[in-house]
């Protein structure tokens, strides 16, 4: 199964990333523009918080939520209608850039799974950016085979007592909340002693530290926790289905509406801003490497877009899997020609020092930091590797490799 | 051009990328028809015999209205467009299917629609789309979108004279248009088995069994004036672009057949005691084909969609430069996968994955390879050669 322990801002586009006349659906219906129209016009020249709050009272948060939770109950996709009205009419912005994880994984999971205490408290700061969320899956011992998580909560009385290590989790030193995936039962085999619990990251016994990384920065965290006490009412579904409530959250993340992009967009766009600008840096080898990226780089805008129309059509295609592996690929291609292109200017680094980013900008910084980052693109939110096992075995059909884990207890299992 | 101004091209260029109904239906049509009639079987015997060509098989895709889908309806055609057409080319080459739909469907009638007005154009038009001729256009195969055009071959008194080589599906043709040069000026011309001389075809020994090439040699064959100058040379130009495209849209075919069969294979062979597609080293390579098919079908649909719908010239070729590029690659790389994975078994006469490899080497060096496209590309965004 595939660990995503961190946002994959690579190849799922925010809902939507600017307004758009063409297309299918990019209008919104009457009834919706009006409401879009009224929120705007009573709440728009306020402040973001205040705004987003009424969004979500009117139920334009996340359309296909119910009503009372943000949403109307409306198709997924009149959200991009929804993004484009608020943005023609020069609305705030979501809070989605410095929520992902709140918005991608804790809202729908909280959605599917929560009781309606939860929801009514939980969803609506989410949405306003007031709380923002990271999310405790994967663990030193535990990454691309995420059912092996072993940090242990024990009953006690109405609470859990957790503890364990959690790594590469961004925004944990922002975060108000968590989502965590515990081991309630290591007596079972791994995949169902698992509980999925929402954690207050202010809770003592909770320490987050900076994990600094090939950039010299550090975007993620090490959590630990020690005897940290949850209560029994922060549960996120039944004891023991943690590992089906995770695949909800992972699932959804997955389903955000990717295309819309603009031809040489990201990576490639500075590659080939570089080149038109740099005439005494162009070196006959390197062109046709430039060029074969720029047709991969625009190959893949245009699957990501045929992608977004068969969604919108209401034929979605296969998972988005494919899509991730060649977004890595590109950009650590993309990244190391502009290294080799710049020659000499490609040995500087522009700082080394340690710094916490807010917000993942892998385009940020010099050459030397985008190569660099590039690398964990094939790491973060599912390796490369794992995600072809997904295409070959969940696409393509082909049996599952032998297993020597099934049916084992999971204190049994060799670490 | 600028960043933002390649970047504002696309943005107001949004491609259509998913089948309408229809075309699902004419999917769904011609591939039952080839189904039927195109086992790989009998492709693979027919290689050997004295018709390279499935001249019934043609027939039939004549009677679908598939061969006449670029010819409006007011010429008797079935009045399609280019992703129409598209639709047909990726199952004949998911068949690779022996009938010169390419040179006569694609090349010869794309460059006779483009001058349409011209009466010898509108007459044989009508001629192709009931059937009545099948045509070639006289042009190398390896000529390359966007490159200036020449030709040898000179026209005098209205007699051609001269050579045209490699030549697509000049077999059982018995039109064909010719570029030729007349009184300094480019010209197109019409050389009809039915009324003239027919002239010399020169067979040539292809690399890929399931399509023909040869040598057109004129010495002197009256031939009948279609258009001269600026027309004539836009008209071929036309004719080149749409078959790069159409190609592109046949490598997605043979790249999904490779796939499909070698998926299929690797889930009924057993080694060590159970099928090699466990093996993740085998379900990464397949992984990576279906990946990759998934980026050259889009950029094939999108080129189809921008010869139908684009008006920018320069946009059209990009778009088709992208897919000719990407998809000429994917499907070697498709058959060469299916050839390893096969193990022996691909490397033997009898099994049909060599007629892929041969179909799908050979797509990538005509009308323009990988490499060419991508040079031609980079003019086309100004990101220029050292």
């Amino acid at each position: 199964m595939v660990a995503m322990s961190q946002p994959t801002p690579g190849p799922v586009q925010p809902l939507v990333p600017a307004p758009r006349e063409t297309g299918q659906n990019s209008m919104a219906s009457a009834d919706l523009s009006d409401r879009i129209a009224d929120v705007v016009a009573q709440h728009g020249t306020g402040d973001r918080t205040s705004f987003l709050g009424a969004r979500f009272d009117a139920g334009l948060a996340w359309v296909h939520f119910p009503e009372g939770y943000g949403g109307l109950g409306r198709p997924r996709t009149e959200q991009i209608a929804i993004e484009g009205g608020f943005a023609r009419l020069g609305a705030p912005a979501t809070a989605q850039a410095y929520n992902v994880i709140g918005y991608g994984m804790a809202a729908p999971t909280i959605l599917e799974f929560g009781t309606d205490e939860q929801r009514q408290t939980l969803l609506r700061p989410i949405f306003t950016g007031e709380d923002i969320w990271c999310q405790l899956f994967s663990e030193p011992g535990a990454g691309s085979d995420l059912a092996a998580v072993a940090t242990r909560a024990v009953r006690d009385g109405d609470d859990w007592i957790v503890s364990g290590q959690k790594v590469w989790t961004s925004f944990a030193h922002v975060a108000k909340w968590a989502i965590l995936l515990a081991r309630t039962n290591p007596d079972a085999p791994k995949h169902r002693g698992l509980t999925y619990f929402i954690a207050d990251m202010a809770a003592s016994g909770v320490e987050v530290r900076p994990l600094r990384q090939i950039t010299g920065e550090a975007e993620f965290n090490e959590v630990f926790f020690t005897e940290v006490r949850i209560p029994d009412s922060a549960r996120l579904g039944d004891e023991g289905n943690g590992w089906a409530v995770a695949q909800g959250t992972l699932m959804n993340e997955r389903m955000a509406i990717g295309g819309g992009a603009v031809r040489e967009s990201g990576m490639l766009g500075l590659l080939a801003t570089l080149w038109r600008e740099r005439p005494e840096l162009r070196r006959p080898a390197l062109h046709d490497r430039l060029m074969r990226l720029w047709v991969e780089a625009e190959a893949y805008r245009l699957a990501s877009e045929r992608q977004r129309q068969q969604l919108l059509a209401g034929r979605p295609g296969p998972d988005g899997s494919g899509s991730k592996v060649t977004y890595a690929a590109l950009n650590q291609d993309s990244t190391a020609l502009e290294l080799e292109l710049l020659g000499a200017e490609g040995l500087h680094h522009e700082d080394w020092s340690l710094r916490r980013p807010t917000e993942s900008n892998w385009l940020a910084g010099g050459a030397s930091h985008r190569y660099l980052r590039a690398k964990g693109n094939s790491i973060e939110g599912g390796t490369s590797e794992i995600l072809l096992n997904v295409i070959a075995e969940r696409v393509l059909g082909l049996p599952r490799e032998p297993r020597s884990d099934g049916g084992v207890a999971q204190k049994d299992q060799p670490r | 051009m600028s960043h933002e101004d390649v970047a504002q091209t696309s943005m107001s260029t949004a491609r259509r990328l998913i089948m309408t109904e229809d075309q699902e239906a004419l999917r769904a049509a011609v591939r039952d028809l080839l189904s039927d009639h195109a086992p790989w079987a009998s492709v693979l015997a027919r290689t050997e015999s004295d018709t390279p060509y499935d001249i019934g098989l043609w027939g039939r895709l004549g009677d679908l209205g598939v061969t006449s889908l670029l010819i409006p309806q007011e010429y008797g055609g079935s009045g399609g467009d280019a992703r129409d057409l598209a639709v047909v080319c990726e199952q004949l080459g998911a068949f690779v299917a022996p009938v010169p739909f390419c040179g006569s469907a694609v090349l010869a009638t794309a460059a006779l629609v483009a001058v349409r007005s011209e009466p010898v154009a509108a007459d044989l038009l009508g001629k192709l789309a009931s059937g009545e001729l099948t045509a070639a256009l006289a042009i190398p195969a390896t000529s390359v979108p966007g490159a200036v055009l020449s030709t040898t071959v000179l026209a005098e008194d209205g007699k051609l004279t001269g050579i045209v080589t490699p030549v697509l599906d000049l077999w059982g043709a018995d039109l064909v248009i010719v570029l030729a040069l007349d009184e300094g000026q480019a010209a197109l011309y019409a050389v009809q088995a039915d009324e003239f001389d027919f002239p010399l075809v020169q067979p040539i020994t292809a690399l890929d069994l399931t399509r023909q090439v040869a040598s057109l040699e004129l010495a002197a064959n009256p031939a009948r004036l279609i258009v001269r100058g600026e027309p004539a040379l836009a008209a071929v130009a036309t004719a080149v672009v749409t078959g790069a495209a159409m190609l592109a849209a046949e490598q997605v075919g043979v790249a999904q057949w490779s796939l499909d069969t070698t998926v299929a294979y690797l889930k009924e062979r057993y080694q060590f005691g159970r099928p090699i597609g466990s093996f993740q080293a085998l379900k990464h390579r397949m992984a990576h084909v279906w990946r990759r098919l998934g980026l050259a079908r889009a950029a094939a649909i999108a080129a189809a969609d921008a010869l139908a719908a684009e008006n920018d010239p320069d946009e059209i070729a990009t778009v088709v430069a992208v897919a000719a590029s990407y998809c000429s690659e994917t499907a070697v790389f498709a058959a060469e996968e299916m050839i390893q994975l096969h193990g022996g078994i691909g490397m033997t006469w009898e099994h049909p994955a060599h007629l892929y490899l041969g179909r799908a080497k050979a797509d990538e060096l005509i009308l323009g390879a990988p490499d060419q496209h991508r040079a031609r590309l980079a003019e086309l965004v100004s990101l220029p050669a050292p």
